[in-house]
């Protein structure tokens, strides 16, 4: 039962949300993790196991940190000298920081046994196979949003480590935030304190949170629906006959994968965030206009932000201050400069986050490759900076000049369309093959001439229309218009013919229907 | 706190650190300037910042890192 069918917009939501309101609000928690588990074993079934068994091993590894943590308080306070105070905290920090690897170790090893053994045995099989020996492949069954709360939950420990919140007392309150229903199929990534008390807290339901989380829901499939779903088929086709197809056609299959992956993706989120909204859980956002990015180093930060600030804060920095990279960066500063030792410190950094954010999409080649590609890319962004500051000097350019501005907006849409054909691509050879075969044959004509049949002129004028909305919306958000305030506190009137157009240019231009193929959501494979 | 106001004025310029609190929520600080900063602050104030430290209440101001180098130098 994925978030945009008709089951759960129009029966399992307003179910849950009835049950919620009747049930005492101190069993309303129990209500959001039953609906949680039902969702998930519609996907997963018996693997809900696995789900549980994740939460409460997490649960039980932040008690221990907590437990060791209050015995070290208590042992501090017998303690007379500083020498001691700082032995004393030394060694509890070194039986935490073990509890901590046992915890990241074991989930990691879950989630690489799901999603990368096969891979990896293959690899090795192929080395090996001279040999003769082979590696037995794996039947593995996918726990659906594996990648999703995994993060989640490693998250959770490296904070109580980190003594950021205290451990979690309540091992319903740890199922429940791992497992919260709207967001198990494609996250956002969220931490402890975003959501977890709000999602306990059983506050009955509120007409404005409903109107809000409504808007939000209408919003995303309107994204989904209309111009995600339509373009699918045109993506995958191409995508699918690629040595059939170059030049141009190659080009737009980039630009079409891109915006159909981004509406998909971030329409979905809305369906989440929106799904939330209704039980007063304020759900953190996962996209910020990233299309107005000027670099690609800023494209990450309003791209799938969950995912780029779990990165951040639990690998970036970690490595950024860990003492054999302060260390090397203490030695180059003296011996080769300032800048050298930033260029040096950031490819040290950046190097375990972009392998990890690569292969987090998957197991393949292709998704390395897309992670080593932003690698090089804002590598060199760090690199070139102090050039790029030389040149704007010399030639007397702002970074406020709008033309300047437009022109590093569209140099970031190139490399993004880039990476999203490596990602889209059947493998990586097929990428670098459609990668090339942009520059065969261009011909602007062919795209009309050889255009595939089943796309009707009816799908392509909803798609640049509905592009054309979402991209308006998209434009007065960036330049500070609270267009969601501005609906919802319209007059009644108003605000109701907002909602009712948008469910029926739904249903009047929605992708489904004869002819339409339900579309899987892209990243709840992931 | 004169020489820690310098350090970020090395960093960006641009930016009136008496008065802002949102240097990392606003994206004013990005990841490349808080490696800088670290590796400055380390080497001028003789203190460690590990891990734990590194949450957007500490670096969202140039009042909250003086306040997190004042407890580093403390302990």
């Amino acid at each position: 039962m994925a978030i945009y069918t008709n089951l759960y917009l129009l029966v399992f939501l307003p179910a849950v949300l009835i049950i919620y309101e009747i049930v005492p609000k101190r069993f309303r928690w129990c209500v959001l993790l039953a609906a949680s588990y039902a969702l998930y074993i519609s996907f997963s079934k018996a693997l809900v196991f696995l789900l549980i068994g994740t939460s409460v091993f997490t649960y039980l590894i932040g008690r221990r940190m907590g437990t060791l943590a209050d015995e070290c308080q208590a042992e501090l306070a017998t303690c007379t000298d500083r020498k001691q105070k700082s032995e004393v905290k030394k060694g509890f920090q070194v039986r935490r920081r073990h509890v901590l690897l046992l915890g990241v170790l074991v989930l990691l090893g879950i989630l690489f046994y799901v999603n990368y053994y096969n891979f990896v045995a293959e690899n090795i099989n192929f080395l090996l196979g001279p040999l003769g020996h082979k590696l037995p492949m794996a039947k593995v069954l996918f726990p659906m949003g594996i990648s999703f709360y995994t993060l989640e939950a490693i998250g959770y420990m490296a904070d109580v480590y980190w003594e950021r919140y205290p451990a979690e007392k309540h091992v319903g309150k740890m199922c429940l935030f791992l497992s919260f229903f709207p967001q198990i199929m494609e996250g956002p990534i969220a931490r402890y304190p975003d959501t977890s008390d709000a999602l306990m807290a059983g506050e009955p339901l509120k007409a404005d949170n409903l109107s809000e989380g409504f808007l939000r829901i209408i919003w995303g499939l309107f994204k989904k629906m209309i111009v995600s779903d339509r373009l699918s088929y045109l993506i995958t086709y191409i995508f699918g006959n690629y040595k059939d197809y170059h030049g141009s056609f190659i080009i737009l299959a980039a630009v079409g994968y891109t915006i159909q992956l981004y509406l998909e993706f971030s329409g979905s989120i809305d369906i989440v965030i929106g799904s939330g909204k209704m039980f007063g859980v304020t759900i953190p956002e996962n996209f910020n206009q990233p299309f107005a990015s000027q670099s690609a180093a800023e494209f990450w930060r309003r791209w799938h932000m969950s995912l780029g600030n779990w990165f951040k804060n639990y690998v970036f920095y970690p490595v950024t201050v860990s003492s054999r990279v302060k260390n090397w960066n203490k030695k180059a500063r003296k011996k080769y400069g300032k800048y050298w030792a930033m260029v040096g410190t950031s490819a040290m950094s950046l190097f375990p986050v972009w392998v990890a954010t690569g292969v987090w999409h998957g197991a393949g080649w292709k998704y390395l490759f897309y992670g080593m590609y932003y690698y090089v890319i804002l590598l060199l962004g760090v690199a070139l900076e102090p050039l790029k500051q030389k040149r704007n000097e010399y030639l007397g350019i702002s970074p406020d000049m709008w033309w300047f501005k437009a022109l590093r907006i569209f140099k970031t849409w190139i490399i993004i369309f880039v990476g999203e054909l490596f990602f889209n691509a059947k493998d990586l050879s097929a990428g670098f093959y459609m990668f090339f075969s942009m520059f065969r044959d261009f011909h602007i004509s062919s795209l009309w001439i050889y255009f595939p049949d089943a796309i009707t002129t009816g799908d392509v004028v909803a798609i640049v229309a509905g592009c054309i909305v979402v991209w308006c919306v998209g434009f007065a958000k960036e330049h500070g218009v609270d267009v969601k305030g501005k609906i919802l506190h319209a007059a009644t009137p108003a605000r109701w013919c907002v909602f009712y157009a948008i469910i029926f240019l739904i249903l009047i231009f929605g992708a489904y229907g004869t002819g339409y193929q339900p579309v899987d959501l892209i990243y709840a494979g992931f | 706190m004169e020489k820690l106001l310098e350090i970020l004025q090395d960093i960006d310029d641009s930016v009136d650190y008496e008065t802002e609190t949102k240097l990392i929520d606003n994206h004013i600080l990005d990841s490349f300037g808080i490696i800088t900063l670290v590796s400055e602050i380390e080497e001028n104030f003789d203190v460690e910042v590990d891990a734990a430290e590194m949450t957007p209440e500490n670096f969202n101001s140039a009042k909250s890192l003086w306040a997190m180098i004042q407890r580093l130098q403390e302990n």
